[in-house]
């Protein structure tokens, strides 16, 4: 019962939780910022006038999509090595799983945010003499990128709740931290509930942030 | 690559016991669907209802209804599974703890489905949510000058047609719900993604197995795409774009 529960435990083990944040959030960041540019780069080829392309890229999504994230998380592990002959750490398999996984997710809303800017944009663009790549770099790209800036970030919070899931093949983020903490002060309860604790906390906060955001950054039509 | 191929190794016997790879995974394959369409039936009934909550004007109730889809929606999934399974029996009456602890039969599956359930719960309750808010408010008013109660408005007006506009993202969840039952091999139920890491220590012939169990998961994904494509054909409000086909 609560009665039961010795909550000093917390403040011992805070450098070590600390520890495993800061991996979390390491992943996070490295996860989203390759997620979204081979995203990006995903959402130009679906939409590309090249059929093969568009194709190979349609192909990827629709099966990163399909596939649990565990069994990515463990394909990658066990894949990894085997490519490139080298063994390899759980936490750089995590950071490449999650930016390819990823990519995938940025990818479709990077194609809805590409789609929803008015065609006229780009053939004012191609009246001006610019480029493929110019109208898309300077007129497509920028406005995609802030209509869909509050669903990119709300996608990242998912993705700072996914990097839980490192679990599988032991890297030691956030939760594996307070795990082992808990198996070592023999505390493991207490632990689970201040790790659920700081996971609401951050990402509740956070999608208030978002929330905010949108509010203010809507274009006015 | 130096990789030793064993596409044979689903018809050799398990380590300690007569039965083959093969079997294990038929097994895996029904502990999947099995939580997997528990979950979903607990998720559609509780999503219902607290997304209906969620649009009443009452401050206590829209309140709770809120709080229920925070709590579960800000807490990774892996997290809720551990809280259930280590966290929740300590916080019951001592008896009752103790009967969960040690005699409640299939403990891990009865303990993943109520987790998975209310976690998609809380992803429903939003889409009911969003349904019946994508109804005019006309719709509503209609209903109180016609004399019905605020419960009536709910039953005979918006809730038949809310339910019928929301099959689409329905279906998207409950492909999310096949994918995300997979995080139940952490508490320890025997389903595809926890056997397919048993057989991959056991045999070391990770490639085969994993594809074996991806595609197994492909399955699941496109049985219950299809299912839910009959359902939206026989729901479908005439009238709306995505009824005209």
């Amino acid at each position: 019962m609560l009665s039961d529960f010795d909550f000093s435990v917390l403040t011992d083990s805070l450098p070590f939780l600390w520890a495993g944040l800061q991996f979390t959030i390491q992943l996070t960041l490295v996860a989203m910022t390759g997620g979204i540019i081979f995203g990006t780069l995903l959402a130009l080829a679906r939409l590309s006038s090249m059929k093969p392309l568009a194709m190979a890229a349609a192909a990827y999504v629709n099966t990163m999509r399909s596939i649990p994230l565990v069994m990515v998380i463990l394909w990658f592990f066990l894949l990894l090595p085997l490519l490139t002959g080298k063994p390899m750490g759980a936490e750089s398999s995590a950071m490449m799983t999650f930016m390819a996984f990823e990519a995938a997710y940025y990818s479709e809303i990077m194609r809805a945010g590409i789609q929803s800017v008015p065609r006229g944009q780009v053939h004012a663009g191609q009246a001006m003499g610019f480029t493929y790549s110019q109208s898309m770099r300077f007129v497509v790209l920028p406005q995609a990128f802030r209509n869909m800036l509050p669903i990119l970030l709300t996608q990242t919070i998912v993705l700072f709740q996914d990097t839980s899931l490192v679990y599988a093949i032991g890297s030691k983020d956030l939760l594996k931290a307070s795990e082992i903490a808990g198996k070592n002060y023999n505390r493991p309860i207490e632990m689970y509930i201040f790790v659920a604790l700081i996971y609401f906390i951050i990402c509740f906060s956070l999608s208030q942030l978002v929330k905010r955001l949108q509010q203010r950054i809507a274009i006015i039509r | 690559m130096n990789y030793h191929w064993n596409w044979g190794i689903f018809f050799d016997q398990v380590q300690n016991g007569d039965e083959t790879y093969l079997a294990w995974l038929i097994s895996a394959l029904g502990w999947t669907v099995a939580v997997s369409i528990t979950a979903w039936i607990m998720a559609l009934v509780l999503g219902a209802i607290i997304g209906t909550l969620r649009t009443v004007p009452h401050r206590g109730i829209s309140f709770f209804a809120n709080a229920w889809v925070e709590l579960f929606r800000n807490i990774p999934l892996l997290v809720q599974m551990f809280l259930w399974f280590f966290v929740v029996p300590e916080l019951l009456p001592k008896d009752l703890a103790l009967w969960v602890k040690q005699d409640m039969p299939a403990k891990e599956f009865v303990t993943a489905a109520i987790c998975l359930g209310l976690f998609t719960s809380s992803r429903i309750a939003e889409q009911t949510r969003a349904g019946i808010q994508s109804l005019p408010r006309g719709q509503t008013n209609a209903g109180l000058a016609m004399g019905f109660t605020r419960a009536q408005v709910y039953r005979y007006v918006l809730l038949p047609m809310a339910f019928r506009i929301i099959v689409p993202p329905l279906t998207s969840e409950l492909m999310n719900i096949f994918k995300n039952s997979s995080v139940a091999f952490a508490i320890g139920v025997l389903e595809l993604t926890f056997v397919s890491r048993q057989m991959q220590e056991d045999t070391s012939q990770g490639i085969e197995v994993y594809a074996a169990v991806t595609l197994l998961y492909f399955i699941c994904a496109f049985a219950a795409n299809r299912g839910m494509a009959l359902v939206e054909k026989r729901v479908q409000v005439p009238g709306y774009i995505a009824g005209a086909h």
